[in-house]
């Protein structure tokens, strides 16, 4: 177990490198570039060119970024927020949207949750039936429409919530937000708990617990939760990386300053900065990364099948 | 209540299950009657899909949930701990009753297949002692104790490190006596064995039928064994029932169903047994597939591919005709209006061979 623990933290690593030069080079070579034209004379983009470096040779700059990176420097933006460090500028919007993401996955976990067991517990009833309906408007509506109703009817027509992100009533003002984005998340943890639970429900092993006269929760919680759970979190571990890392439309409507409205600005900005977009991109990599590696070691410790290696002694 | 035969056990009567599909209503249990006594073996053979396990799963609230049971009574002695004894229809009791005083503690079920009845992420252990720890009132050292004990009953080698074991670390032998064991923990009057050894191969079945015949016979427990296989029947039973299209078509004891059957159904599936013997170079199979019940056809449900079939087989089913105390068959051949007919040739020369061995070893 430590092995594999180790070889796979290691192959993590090994592919966000990868990915940092793909990334690094790609900036590079695609159209755009941070310098203005219209407002920036030849010269004056040669020199700025010289300060940033960009006139050495890619590999060079890479070398150098990736030292920088090492000590946990993500350099200065190229073009944004005149050259303030991206670290402090990224501080700020990753603890706005993982707050306002990470309630997302609190609220959408927890009712999907709650919403596939009903179902699942009233397979054929009214309730599966309205869970189902539920689901598909769930993940059929994007979830910035859902947030303009929730806008309208509970910050315009009954005045409770605000209509902006306020970064001084903060809990209060994600809440909006957050119900929005856990839509998503809900309606796909619901259809698929939903499903699961039916069908370990239908299993030989949920019939002989039954045989041996375990009903009712300890039958749901023991046998059917147990083993419906494991491939929920499989599902589970992208929608999570999707909610952490900003939702674009999302932020841009309410006025957050996430990390989402941050990657619109490096790209369709004054200019594409070089250096954020190379900076959001390694973070959302490292999160996607870092999360399947925890989905992956989670699976260990809820599926024997993968813990316990087949007969072991 | 009462039951027709003071000895009897379990009984089944006049059971009709009707299944909802999205096709349609299919009739699948079609008045069933079984009666078990204390410490038989009783069989129930078929194909596929003629109804044997959905009786027994009714009998046991396992039906699934788009089985209607339209009538019909499953009459149990129940006899409990403090020897008071109380005659209750299984059928009128709801699923959680049925749990906390039946399943397990009375009636125990063992499945067809050991790769898929145990739970893949409880080690075998807790899963033994699950059901003592909820209805007793063991502690959990001596629950314990008591699943090392039943895994070293039913052959189980190194029961104590096997506790801790998960299902995928044992061999589908190990796992059926596992399951074996989990069935023998609440100890119950009967043991409800659904082609248990199906899913074996043939050197581990015989030893997995030795073994539940070796426990029945130590511990007095009555056991329905539900199987296509006639060999199974031959090794175990002491009474058959032969179920068609979800009627048991004909019952006896087990002399008497393998040397003097009555109904063309029994015979085809003897004749579909395979023989050593036998000097046909092909094997025998019966013609046609089990009628779809889904448009139930009037008259005898196994006419169409019964090539004795009269034409009263067509307008009506027959009724159970009896033949002795213990052996009845519903074919309309036992009429006594009925064409003598004989039986086919190498099915009678084979049932000779039968008894002729059966002789030699008594």
């Amino acid at each position: 177990m430590k092995k594999y623990v180790l070889k796979r933290v290691g192959m993590s690593l090994l592919t966000l490198l990868i990915i940092v030069f793909v990334l690094f080079v790609l900036v590079r070579i695609m159209p755009g570039n941070p310098f203005p034209s219209e407002r920036m004379s030849a010269e004056q983009i040669a020199n700025k060119r010289a300060e940033l470096g960009l006139d050495k040779p890619v590999l060079v700059q890479f070398w150098d970024y990736m030292t920088k990176l090492l000590q946990g420097n993500f350099g200065k933006g190229t073009s944004l927020y005149n050259g303030a460090p991206i670290k402090t500028v990224l501080k700020t919007a990753v603890s706005n949207s993982f707050r306002i993401g990470g309630l997302a996955i609190l609220i959408g976990t927890a009712v999907g949750l709650l919403l596939g067991i009903t179902a699942a517990l009233n397979r054929g009833k009214f309730l599966d039936g309205f869970c189902t309906v539920f689901s598909i408007i769930g993940v059929c509506v994007p979830s910035y429409v859902f947030l303009i109703f929730l806008q309208y009817y509970f910050s315009y027509k009954i005045p409770v919530f605000p209509y902006f992100f306020d970064i001084n009533r903060f809990a209060f003002s994600s809440i909006l937000p957050s119900v929005s984005l856990s839509l998503f998340t809900m309606s796909t943890v619901a259809r698929f708990t939903r499903n699961e639970m039916v069908e370990v429900m239908d299993s030989d092993y949920v019939r002989l617990a039954e045989s041996k006269g375990i009903y009712g929760s300890r039958l749901v919680r023991r046998h059917v939760l147990r083993n419906a759970l494991i491939p929920i979190v499989t599902v589970l571990a992208p929608l999570i990386v999707d909610l952490l890392t900003g939702a674009l439309v999302v932020e841009k409507i309410y006025g957050i300053n996430g990390i989402g409205k941050l990657m619109v600005d490096a790209i369709a900005g004054e200019g594409v900065d070089y250096n954020y977009v190379l900076a959001l991109g390694i973070l959302y990599s490292a999160l996607y990364i870092g999360i399947m590696l925890v989905v992956d070691l989670l699976y260990g410790v809820l599926d024997p099948r993968i813990r316990v290696s087949a007969r072991g002694d | 209540m009462e039951m027709l035969n003071e000895k009897a056990i379990l009984e089944i009567r006049d059971l009709d299950i009707t299944f909802r599909t999205n096709a349609g209503s299919i009739h699948a249990i079609r008045g069933v009657n079984l009666d078990l006594q204390k410490g038989e073996t009783v069989a129930i053979v078929g194909e596929s899909g003629s109804g044997k396990s959905v009786t027994m799963k009714a009998a046991t609230g396992l039906l699934d949930s788009n089985g209607v049971v339209n009538r019909g009574q499953v009459l149990y002695r129940c006899r409990e701990a403090d020897g008071s004894e109380e005659v209750v229809d299984l059928l009128q009791m709801s699923k959680k009753e049925l749990r906390r005083r039946i399943n397990g503690r009375h009636i125990a079920m063992v499945f067809q297949d050991p790769m898929t009845s145990l739970d893949p992420t409880m080690q075998i252990g807790p899963q033994i002692m699950e059901g003592m720890l909820l209805r007793t009132k063991l502690s959990k050292a001596e629950a314990r104790a008591r699943a090392v004990e039943l895994l070293e009953l039913v052959g189980i080698t190194d029961a104590e490190k096997r506790m801790k074991s998960y299902p995928h670390q044992l061999s589908g032998g190990m796992r059926q006596r596992v399951v074996i064991a989990i069935a023998l923990s609440g100890d119950p009057d009967i043991l409800i064995c659904d082609e248990p050894t199906t899913a074996l191969d043939v050197t581990i079945q015989a030893k997995i039928l030795e073994l539940i015949k070796d426990i029945q016979s130590r511990m007095g427990l009555s056991v329905i064994y539900i199987t296509h296989d006639l060999g199974v029947v031959a090794k175990v039973a002491d009474y058959v029932n032969v179920m068609y299209a979800g009627r048991i078509v004909e019952v006896g004891n087990v002399n008497e169903i393998f040397y003097e059957p009555q109904h063309p159904y029994t015979w085809g599936l003897l004749s579909a047994m395979p023989d050593l013997d036998t000097e046909d170079d092909r094997l025998y199979s019966i013609p046609g597939s089990p009628p779809n019940l889904l448009h139930e056809p009037p008259g005898d449900a196994f006419a169409p591919r019964n090539a004795f079939a009269l034409k009263i087989d067509e307008k009506a089913d027959p009724p159970l005709f009896k033949i002795s105390d213990t052996h009845y068959a519903a074919t309309w051949l036992l009429h006594p209006d009925a064409p003598k007919i004989e039986l086919p040739p190498e099915l009678k020369a084979r049932l000779e061979r039968a008894r002729k061995e059966a002789e030699r070893y008594l």
